[in-house]
């Protein structure tokens, strides 16, 4: 026991960026388990992070109502983006909401609400690691639900034939409109509790890089898959702390790892588990998934 | 003040469609986002300049270096995207993406371990430029050749496309892989030339862009990617013509962007022409292609 309080009291700042990168990564797996590529999540992060900041350092209101009220907000610009490019196929989809996330780091730039490129300070430090990880579980609770019922079906039957899919009554536009919508909301509370953890926002946060994490997570972990999703996210916030004697070169071991998961592994380590258990067929089937 | 800025306009503009057109090569081919494209574009600049530095003459530089760019682009596609066609991949699926996103991220990483993460020009009289004048409006010899480089490399391209058999091939790949290889076309090794064609057009890209603002750095690719996306959309994903016109469009609107309005939201212009063309006309203003689903 005694090493588990020495192991937190040392990397408690690396565990807290598990769980945010986990909540992120299952922001974005939601949206990839419907079939489609969207890359705003960086962005709706970047929003609700800023809003919930804001209401902190100026109303002092407490983490739980900052958090709700940013994740809300970030679902309302989710839903206002999402009408119209949630029609787009595949790699438009992605491209415009890329587009997206740059107009938004470029107003967040300029405004002077947003503390412009300095970003904002001093917020308030109320994220704790206990905090991340209710959320992460409820949202994880949410998502092993979600498969069983009616929404999570049509999710997944979208997602292996949007015409199949159409042809049994489920509208594919609303099912990709409302895992946009909602996508949004879950990623504005990673970037809310990330800001509360940091103390300290700058546009530059949420930029494409930062996209291209959390798309690496769940290509990693499996890109269909909430597990897969969680994994990912743990094991790429880790790999640089392991390969800190690279120093200059440790991003090669990401770009690496990306391209034999790509390549050797493509449904991600969760893909891997579930070949064993389900045999080769069902892993195939699902390969088609990122498919415009 | 307008001959100026219609000068700068050009110039900057000939250096976005020279990015942006083997970038749309490579998707009008093989209907893959090349997110590697950038860092070929990036780490081709880094090897002119170091070459350079070793007492090579710039054009000699110029022509290694472009050369470099078009093999690194042959490597990357045998790395990252022959084996997801042997396994029967198509474009349009996540797997392309990502797999070039991570040679990009080795490819970056790697320069920055070789030449560190700071900007870096070119030694004082390497590349020797003198100024002109053509009406009101001044500018260096660099920007007038690579206006002019840029142009005659874009003209090859349309010309190879156009007259010869591997253009041809290329073409016939582009429409329909499996009615090409039934025709005997060497699928295989015509999408390794189209590769290398355009890993030198980006390479070339970057030397440029090194040698007109005399700085190379880490972050010049990123800087270009999602604005030569936004050049490709906007002439339409995969034309050629359109992304030549796309990448002068977006260099004038730039320029007289920040010289009208405001030079805070210079950036932004190429996202929202991008986002709005999606939305409005995502084939482009040259492109076919469909783009959505309903």
């Amino acid at each position: 026991m005694e090493w588990l309080v020495h192991f937190y009291a040392l990397h408690s700042k690396l565990i807290d960026q598990v769980g945010i990168n986990a909540i992120f990564a299952l922001s974005l797996s939601l949206t990839l388990q419907a079939g489609h590529l969207a890359l705003a999540n960086a962005a709706f992060g970047g929003i609700a992070a800023y809003v919930a900041s804001l209401l902190s350092l100026s109303r002092g209101w407490p983490l739980s109502v900052t958090t709700l009220i940013g994740a809300a907000a970030a679902a309302a610009v989710g839903v206002v983006i999402g009408l119209p490019v949630t029609r787009l196929r595949g790699v438009f989809l992605a491209i415009a909401t890329i587009g997206f996330g740059e107009i938004a780091l470029i107003v967040e730039n300029n405004l002077s609400i947003t503390g412009g490129a300095e970003g904002l300070s001093q917020i308030p430090n109320e994220t704790t690691t206990w905090k991340i990880y209710l959320v992460l579980a409820v949202l994880a609770f949410f998502f092993w639900r979600l498969r069983r019922t009616r929404a999570g079906w049509a999710i997944a039957a979208v997602r292996e034939d949007e015409y199949a899919a159409a042809s049994f009554g489920i509208d594919p536009a609303r099912v990709k409109f409302w895992t946009f919508v909602g996508s949004a909301a879950i990623a504005g509370i990673a970037g809310s509790l990330y800001a509360h953890e940091n103390f300290f926002i700058a546009p530059g946060d949420w930029g494409f890089s930062r996209m291209i994490d959390i798309l690496v997570y769940c290509v990693i972990g499996g890109a269909a898959s909430p597990w897969g999703a969680m994994l990912g996210a743990a094991i790429i916030s880790l790999l640089p702390e392991v390969f800190r004697f690279l120093h200059d070169y440790r991003d090669i071991v990401n770009g690496i790892v990306l391209l034999a998961v790509v390549i050797f592994a493509p449904q991600g380590i969760a893909g891997l588990w579930s070949r064993d258990r389900r045999g080769r067929k069902a892993a195939t089937t699902a390969a088609a998934e990122g498919q415009g | 003040m307008f001959d100026q800025q219609l000068a700068n306009g050009i110039f900057l503009g000939a250096v976005y469609a020279l990015f942006a057109v083997g970038y749309t090569l490579i998707f009008g081919v093989l209907d893959i986002l090349n997110l590697a494209h950038s860092a070929i574009f990036m780490a081709s600049s880094f090897v002119a300049l170091a070459l350079v530095g070793h007492g090579m003459p710039f054009w000699a530089a110029f022509l290694a270096a472009t050369a470099f760019g078009g093999v690194l682009s042959v490597v990357l596609d045998r790395v990252a995207f022959a084996p997801l066609r042997a396994r029967g991949v198509g474009g349009g699926a996540l797997g392309p993406l990502i797999s070039s996103i991570a040679f990009g991220i080795i490819v970056v990483s790697v320069v920055r371990g070789i030449f560190g993460p700071d900007e870096v020009g070119y030694p004082a009289g390497a590349v020797v430029s003198a100024n002109l004048h053509i009406g009101h409006a001044t500018f260096t010899a660099i920007d007038l050749s690579v206006l002019v480089i840029s142009l005659l490399m874009m003209i090859m391209l349309s010309l190879l496309l156009k007259a010869t058999s591997l253009g041809r091939a290329i073409r016939a790949v582009a429409e329909n892989t499996k009615a090409a290889s039934l025709l005997g076309i060497d699928v295989e090794r015509t999408i390794g030339l189209t590769f290398l064609i355009a890993g030198a057009l980006g390479a070339a890209a970057g030397i440029l862009i090194g040698a007109q603002f005399n700085a190379v750095g880490i972050l010049m690719g990123q800087r270009i990617e999602l604005k030569g996306l936004a050049v490709i959309i906007l002439g339409g994903m995969g034309s050629i013509p359109g992304a030549v016109l796309g990448g002068f469009l977006l260099g004038l609107l730039e320029v007289f962007s920040v010289a009208y309005l405001s030079s805070s939201y210079r950036d932004a212009i190429a996202f929202a022409v991008m986002f709005l063309i999606l939305i409005v006309r995502p084939a482009g203003l040259l492109g076919k292609r469909a783009a959505r689903t309903a």
